[in-house]
């Protein structure tokens, strides 16, 4: 087969950037002409794995449910722990969002990052290995390994390149999701002692006891919850997204936020479907309260990172209710949205990040009328304001609304009250954009401020066109992932209603 | 005939004893100032050369001297760790030996014999046997502690060292006498039908044996009786804390394996509950009490002490798995020690070591290389994946999760947050920081390919954990077949 290594070819290009970032390091150059050089190396090796990874979606069979481009290689072999990676409809677009980013990254960084330019490269790169290692990895070892191996180069990428605050807020991302983790770790060796078994396509067949699987459900709900994030275990994402620098916002808010959602749709529902049934109440009341009370928090918020930062909870609001709901349009409309907030969140902190290098301030009362100055840039950041509040015709529309359809499906109530998140989702992105944008341009610092320059526009381009694309026309991306899901459910209500059918009496009495 | 079998069981240690002696001799007829030199070289050949006499002795389980001493896989395993170890902290430690003026060529020798102290201690098959053992490492390592004379810190350190070192070193033979007093044997062999066979354990035996985990708890520093080490780590040269360090806490630890595993396995329930509970106070108070440090040599002080507590849980869990997941914990913790001490030794400031945690501020702009070495063994340390140290406690927990301790698994990785505050703290001053003073730039070549083959066995480990967990395993598997 000519696609045999494809998928570990998409998540070690980057490491083969890392390597000719070291060689520089043989090379002695001036650190202008190196700093230059580790900046195309980056951009190469990224736009080369993104290339790699359109492969993966051309060649990806959608009449086929199970994984695909597999890859099995022992690796420790005396617990049974395989290099395994492959992916299904679910995990696809991931990697894509993944190797879709990290190139607008480095272009985002070329000018900005002035100081430890190569060693911001190779941070970069690493980081986007481990991400795509996330969603491809089959053995819960070679996930959990990728999943808290991010936090090395994002932790190092705030500390270092960061604002003020960054030590506090690099510390406070590392242990808030190292906590969660290392209760998902011990869940991972439960279940390979009980199922003997690390191998996540078997587990996802292996019935757990019901007692046990509401103690695994809770460790692994811990990590993913904090990764996600959920309320009230949301604080460390404002912190981490303010200081972070721009590139470091887009990733976290892109994609490792996403690791979370991803978690919650490859292990606790296929293989905990019981747990998963009996905590969705709290899933929900969870979600309402993060959609309902960040988006209030949001429309406080004197920071524009901030108040994207807070954003970002809400519309995870929505994922989880998606995911948790269970059904065919909860679960589609949580990948889309999470798909859609990938990018449009990304980009609004791009467009924040583009005003910040001009003046040096995050704060929305240092702004105003800059649609006189920055035409263009203000066009482009409408575009993903609206793409955010969910209007129809971008991304952000389908994914809400399929989220909207399966809620109703389950529970009325629970529909109504994240419905209340989109008026206030517009009020407060309007509330932003009114904000910067128009008014007057009184302030004398912005009297000079100039439009988007060639380097920003390309990086804009690409997110528009995939902004409309998948508001537009999103049966390209629903059709890949739709067998996937169709039998993720299918295992999942089989597993629901097969307990039921054993134990009626005990059911009876629950009622 | 039967006596020339048993030299040839203990050939590495007869070779180290006599290669120590021919060495004392010719340090005396070498001239003061290339004594050491000389001596020093001569200690590392003749330490790898134990390393190869140990790899290409006969496999299999043999007894020599009236059962006084075993040789196995586990002892041999042990034994290749304790003497690569002492290698490389000879290696390390030559120029800042040089630097404080403590290279005698006493210094190297004494090495050797705490190195031999150890050997015999993981080779011991009887209560006398292992008590030779212990003191011979202990004595050396006593006078190596306070080898500074000039130094109050030094000298107060050896004798701190030495007052709980007897201290410990009674209680263990208090509790080898009362063993013996019971059980009417001191041979493992003995013990360990006397064990088996008893209907039921009778007290002075229990309090024997309690006795004799005390002692070993106060060398392997589990809390509550850690209490010398943060002063000895802070008061010995740092070439002397980095060996301090790395092996005799692994020969202590081995030691423990070995006398639980083996002549105390029926008494697993009593000892299990000591264990458990020396494990929980290990990893929380380490954690805890490591956040105020500013000294770093302080700092790897209750580093270790944590570390011991996680080796702990292995033992606790008193299972093979449990033994295999020490023997693997050891292994991958001597490599991240001695690169990390090698990172210290290089930290100088106009030719003076610097050991606050401040000094390594802006280390990362000033020295790239070693700023990267010290990142990945902090990273190992705190047990972040894809690097060493998070196999270490992977195979760990994975044996206290079959033994279904899970309460100390908890409290295990939670303590493991807790501890990774003060590794990254470490990362946080050197890439964090702006620049204080400039350290020196690193001299020496043998110290950077030090560092630089401990780093790359860090960061490469995952390519193949199969190396070190399949010989761990075999090391293990000897001690459970019977």
């Amino acid at each position: 087969m000519s696609n045999l290594y494809l998928l570990s070819l998409t998540i070690f290009t980057p490491l083969a950037g890392v390597l000719f970032i070291l060689l520089t390091y043989a090379l002695r150059e001036d650190q202008e002409a190196a700093a230059n050089s580790a900046r195309w190396i980056a951009l190469w090796a990224s736009l080369a794995t993104f290339v790699v990874s359109l492969f993966l979606w051309l060649d990806f069979d959608a009449t086929k449910a199970g994984f695909q481009f597999i890859e099995k290689v022992e690796w420790i072999s005396s617990l049974g722990i395989h290099y395994y990676v492959g992916i299904d409809g679910i995990s696809l677009f991931f990697v894509l969002l993944s190797t879709f980013l990290t190139p607008i990254c480095v272009l985002a960084s070329w000018a900005t990052i002035r100081n430890h330019v190569r060693e911001y490269m190779i941070a970069f790169l690493a980081l986007e290995t481990f991400m795509i290692g996330v969603f491809c990895a089959l053995d819960m070892v070679l996930f959990y390994i990728f999943f808290e191996a991010v936090l090395i180069p994002m932790f190092i990428i705030i500390g270092v390149w960061g604002g003020p605050r960054r030590v506090y807020a690099s510390f406070k991302l590392f242990l808030y999701t190292l906590l969660g983790s290392v209760l998902m770790l011990l869940a991972m060796l439960a279940i390979y002692i009980t199922a003997g078994t690390t191998s996540i396509p078997e587990l996802m067949t292996y019935e757990f006891d019901r007692g046990l699987q509401i103690w695994l459900w809770l460790a692994f709900f811990a990590s993913f919850a904090v990764k996600i994030p959920m309320w009230p275990v949301h604080t460390w994402l404002p912190d981490a997204h303010v200081e972070a620098p721009t590139a470091g916002s887009v990733i976290l808010a892109g994609v490792l936020l996403k690791m979370g959602g991803y978690g919650f749709l490859r292990f606790s529902l296929p293989m905990f479907p019981l747990a998963s049934d009996i905590f969705a109440p709290v899933v929900f009341l969870l979600s309402i309260i993060a959609v309902i009370y960040t988006s209030l928090v949001a429309l406080a918020q004197e920071d524009m990172k901030k108040l994207i930062a807070y954003s970002s909870v809400a519309h995870m609001g929505f994922v989880t209710v998606g995911i948790f709901v269970a059904n065919q349009q909860g679960v589609t409309g949580a990948i889309i949205q999470m798909l859609s907030h990938g990018i449009v969140s990304a980009a609004l902190f791009l467009c924040v990040g583009v005003v910040y290098d001009r003046r040096h301030s995050r704060v929305i009362a240092d702004y105003g009328g800059l649609v006189h100055r920055m035409p263009k840039y203000a066009a482009v950041f409408m575009i993903f304001m609206l793409a955010s509040i969910g209007l129809p015709g971008t991304s952000g529309f389908v994914g809400e609304l399929l989220v909207l359809l399966g809620a109703f499906k389950s529970n009325t109530w629970i529909a109504a009250l994240i419905a209340t998140g989109l008026i206030l989702g517009a009020a407060y992105m309007l509330y932003l954009y009114r904000r910067i944008i128009f008014g007057l341009l009184k302030k004398d610092e912005l009297l000079s401020i100039a439009d988007l320059n060639k380097r920003e526009l390309l990086v804009f381009t690409p997110l528009v066109l995939v902004v409309l694309w998948m508001g537009i026309y999103p049966t390209s991306f629903l059709e890949p992932m739709e067998i996937s899901i169709t039998k993720l459910l299918a295992d999942y209500d089989y597993a629901l209603a097969s307990y039921e059918a054993a134990i009626p009496n005990n059911n009876m009495a629950f009622r | 005939m039967n006596s020339f079998v048993d030299l040839l069981i203990s050939l590495p240690e007869l070779f180290l004893v006599l290669t120590a002696m021919g060495m004392m001799v010719a340090g005396v007829y070498t001239s003061a100032g290339k004594a050491y030199t000389l001596i020093s070289n001569a200690a590392v050949l003749s330490l790898f050369g134990a390393i190869g006499l140990v790899l290409f002795a006969k496999t299999g389980t043999t007894l020599a001297f009236n059962d006084l001493f075993i040789n196995d896989g586990f002892a041999q395993y042990i034994k290749i760790i304790l003497l690569l170890a002492a290698a490389l902290v000879i290696l390390i430690g030559d120029r800042a030996v040089r630097k404080i003026k403590i290279a005698h060529f006493e210094y190297p020798i004494l090495i050797i014999f705490a190195t031999i102290g150890m050997m015999l201690m993981v080779s011991a098959n009887d209560l006398m046997s292992l008590y030779v053992g212990l003191e011979l490492q202990s004595l050396a390592l006593y006078v190596v502690a306070a080898l500074n004379r000039d130094s109050l810190r030094s000298s107060e350190a050896g004798l701190k060292y030495f007052v709980l070192g007897a201290l410990s070193s009674g209680m263990l033979l208090y509790g080898c006498s009362l063993i013996y007093g019971y059980a009417g044997t001191t041979s493992f062999t003995g013990l360990e039908t006397a064990v088996a066979g008893a209907s039921n354990i009778s007290l002075g035996l229990l309090t024997g044996l309690v006795f004799l985990i005390v002692g070993l708890a106060f060398k392997v520093a589990a809390v509550p009786f850690h209490m010398w080490t943060p002063d000895v780590y802070e008061g010995a040269p740092t070439p002397v804390t980095a060996f301090f360090a790395a092996a005799p806490k692994v020969a202590s630890m081995a030691l423990f394996v070995r006398i639980t595993m083996g002549p105390f396995q029926g008494m697993a329930d009593q000892w299990q509950q000591i264990i458990i509970v020396l494990s929980i106070l290990s990893m929380v108070l380490a954690a805890l009490a490591a956040i105020s440090q500013t000294n770093i040599k302080r700092l790897m002080a209750y580093s270790s002490i944590g570390h011991a507590g996680y080796a702990l849980i292995g033992l606790g869990a008193g299972t093979k798995q449990g033994t295999t997941a020490i023997l693997i914990y050891l292994a991958i913790y001597i490599v991240m020690v001695i690169g990390t001490f090698a990172c210290i030794l290089c930290m100088k400031r106009k030719g003076n070591s610097v050991e606050q945690i401040n000094d390594l501020a802006g280390l990362g702009k000033s020295h790239p290389a070693i700023a990267a070495a010290l990142l990945l063994f902090m990273f190992s340390m705190a047990g972040i994946p894809p690097l060493a140290g998070f196999f270490g406690k992977l195979y760990i927990f994975l044996a206290a999760i079959e033994a279904e301790l899970y309460s100390l698994a908890v409290i295990g990785v939670l303590s493991s947050v807790v501890g990774s505050f003060y590794y990254l703290r470490i990362v946080k001053v050197m890439y964090f920081d702006n620049l204080s003073d400039e350290l020196d730039s690193v001299t020496g070549k043998r110290i950077s390919v030090i560092i630089s083959l401990c780093a790359l066995t860090i960061l490469l480990f995952f390519l193949s954990p199969s190396l070190l967990v399949d010989s761990a395993s075999t090391a293990a598997s000897v001690l459970f077949e019977k």
